[in-house]
């Protein structure tokens, strides 16, 4: 395992800046996150650092020494592709071995059947080494294009939404045992994901990507409390963070810079005497919450997260109230005001 | 990948019908290569009578004339050479004819088996890594390269049979089979390369890609990875390239002769040689068509998937 960084990397494809002026570096055995919408240059991060991508400026070093023109295959890093990464013409095993068998590797056949089933029961697809990969589920087929990248002891591991082919069940178990994996390992992980859950429980930290620009990159807690720019607060927290102009729910900035108020759902309080009047528009129970979307004065709608026992139902008058000291303040450019 | 199932699954009825019509066309349609099977066992007689015979006493006379020469002797001349001491001797005696030695049947077929796979080697192997090139690399003028590639394809090869016949006088690659392979991969390289990129282009890179992440040279990449995965391409590109050289003719007819006459030319000269030999033609015909069956027959699983072009294979 090693260390990685990109400084001031960009990359263009014609008129799009996939990927701007971005400088990034990840410690050894850390788990670092990207989390962005389509397009904002995630994947194409990750071929810069594989070597699949050569930047149009900027450097990328790999364990301390440069790498920029370094061909992939001398890089040794481990990628789990978006898609397409199991070869249809060779079964789970052959798929799992190809890895070892590369020529610089030089690995005995023994020891690469044993590695290969170890890998193997640990992503339980034991039982399928036999398969061609064009007989697997679309869950198995993801496990073994992680297997892929496992089976080796990279320098780091890219890891291009491994997940997102899974069932709900499945998802959850694959991430707690990749972090179990992680840590075990040591592993340095670049880990990009569109789903907000698995970035703030599997991340040591989190970078934001806006349209190629690294906006903020930090511990999810931090990001969470303390977003960069409101584009950094938007892509945690759901529902969304409530964004009102200063003066509104009683909301008095402590900066003359502070226009708008960023209100997480969770620090609207309901029913508290005194409060604002709103009513209930919307309301989405998700089991052991739900959310309530009220209108309060002049249209103004806000998302608040309650309760699911709390007697709120659609149409219902109440009284709205911002928790003290929960708001956070962005200025005219959307960035975060230190108050 | 599987092959695009019957799409709207008709009912048992409406299958048996469209087997049975499928059936019936292919009885149709190879009742004529049933005759010149059949007429290879013909006696000369038979092969002319009239009303035509479908029973009749299969006999090897027509291979036996079409893999010797002979010549025609007196009883008197024959009873002094003695019984016959081969069964193809037999047979020619019983038409008072004496073997004189081997016909130059042999040698046109090889002709035509190491033209027609040469060439078919060389279309789909220089096809590969062109196709391959235009798929994955910037190449310039990329479009207009593929274009005039497939403008080669625009006229019909025969146009172009003069010059060609004075340039090889020239070159000395007149009746020669370097040259005929020469001519032949040049013909199909056009179809080859556009067939070919349209297999590659459906390969996603990602899978080279991968390899190459995981320690393999590009070259080991396409070898591990792109090439076992262009197999239907490459086995359905290959039997066209087959079928065009082994049956072309014209340029046959220019510019071989005595040395590298392949076979399409040289079985209507049996036709010639003696009187109408049907059976002898109708062996050669049956042999020449030989090789492209087995070949198609051995490559029909690659053909079916292949033979899709670009219909999605996941
Ligand atoms: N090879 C390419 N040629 C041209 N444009 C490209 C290429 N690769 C990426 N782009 C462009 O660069 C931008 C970033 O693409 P990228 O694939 O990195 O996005 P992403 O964040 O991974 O998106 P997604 O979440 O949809 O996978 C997009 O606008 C995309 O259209
Ligand atoms: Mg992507």
């Amino acid at each position: 395992m090693a260390e990685a960084s990109l400084a001031a990397v960009t990359k263009r494809f014609g008129e799009t800046i996939a990927v701007d002026d971005v400088d990034l570096t990840i410690a050894n055995g850390e788990f670092i996150v990207l989390l962005g919408p389509t397009g904002a240059g995630k994947t194409t991060l990750l071929r810069l650092i594989a070597g699949l991508e050569t930047p149009d400026s900027g450097t990328v070093a790999i364990g301390g020494g440069d790498v920029t023109s370094l061909a992939p295959a001398m890089r040794d890093v481990a990628f789990v592709f978006q898609q397409y990464s199991l070869y249809p013409h060779y079964t789970v095993f052959e798929n799992l071995a190809f890895p070892l068998r590369a020529p610089g590797r030089r690995m005995g056949e023994q020891a690469i059947r044993k590695r290969v089933s170890e890998i193997a029961e640990m992503l339980r697809i034991g039982h399928k080494l036999k398969n061609k990969a064009t007989q697997l589920s679309g869950g198995e087929m993801q496990r073994v294009s992680i297997g892929r990248a496992l089976v080796r002891e990279p320098n780091v591991f890219l890891m291009d939404e491994p997940l997102s082919s899974l069932d709900a069940k499945l998802r959850e178990d694959l991430r707690v045992e990749l972090k179990r994996i992680q840590r075990d390992l040591g592993a340095t992980i670049v880990y990009v994901t569109h789903d907000q859950l698995e970035a703030m429980t599997l991340a040591d930290r989190i970078g934001i990507l806006d349209r190629g620009r690294l906006v903020q990159v930090d511990e999810p807690r931090t990001i969470y409390e303390r977003p960069a720019t409101v584009y950094a607060a938007q892509r945690l927290g759901s529902p969304q963070i409530n964004l009102l102009p200063a003066g509104r729910l009683g909301l008095t900035p402590g900066s003359a810079s502070a226009i708008t108020a960023g209100v997480r759902p969770e620090d609207v309080e309901v029913g508290t005497p005194g409060g604002f009047d709103a009513r209930v528009i919307a309301v989405e129970r998700r089991g052991a919450e739900m959310i309530a979307l009220l209108e309060v004065d002049g249209g103004q709608q806000v998302h608040a997260l309650l309760d699911a026992h709390r007697p709120v139902g659609e149409g219902a008058s109440l009284q709205v109230a911002v928790r003290p000291g929960a708001p956070v303040w962005f200025d005219r450019e959307q960035h975060l005001v230190n108050t | 990948m599987s092959i695009a199932a019957n799409p709207g699954q008709t009912g048992a009825r409406g299958r048996w019908l469209a087997g049975s019509a499928v059936a019936l066309y292919a009885l149709i349609a190879m009742i004529p290569l049933f005759w010149i099977f059949a007429t290879g066992f013909k006696s000369p007689p038979d092969s002319i009578a009239y009303p035509p015979k479908v029973f009749f006493e299969p006999t090897l006379e027509g291979y036996v004339n079409l893999f010797t020469s002979r010549s025609r002797q007196t009883d008197e001349y024959i009873k002094t050479l003695g019984p016959p001491k081969t069964w193809y001797e037999e047979i020619a005696r019983s038409r008072n004819m004496v073997i004189t030695g081997p016909s130059r049947f042999v040698d046109r077929y090889w002709n035509s088996v190491v033209i027609g796979f040469g060439s078919t080697f060389l279309a789909v192997f220089l096809g590969t890594l062109a196709a391959y090139a235009f798929s994955r690399f910037k190449v310039p003028l990329k479009d207009d390269l593929l274009f005039f590639i497939l403008s080669t394809r625009m006229m019909p090869p025969i146009a172009v049979a003069i010059p060609i016949f004075l340039m090889y006088r020239e070159l000395g690659l007149s009746d020669t089979k370097a040259g005929m392979i020469l001519l032949y991969t040049a013909v199909n390289l056009s179809l080859s390369v556009w067939l070919l990129k349209g297999f590659v282009d459906e390969i996603p890179r990602e899978y080279e890609e991968a390899a190459v992440v995981d320690g393999y040279t590009r070259l080991q990449a396409f070898r591990k990875v792109v090439l076992p995965q262009m197999r239907a391409g490459i086995a359905a590109t290959a039997i066209f390239c087959l079928i065009f050289a082994w049956n072309e003719y014209a340029f046959a007819l220019l510019l071989t002769s005595g040395h590298a006459q392949t076979a399409p030319p040289f079985i209507p000269i049996i036709i010639g040689e003696g009187g109408l030999d049907w059976p002898a033609v109708a062996a050669g015909t049956t042999l020449f068509l030989l090789p492209v069956v087995v070949f198609t027959v051995l490559l029909r699983n690659q053909l079916l998937r292949g033979i899709t072009f670009g219909a999605v294979r996941k």
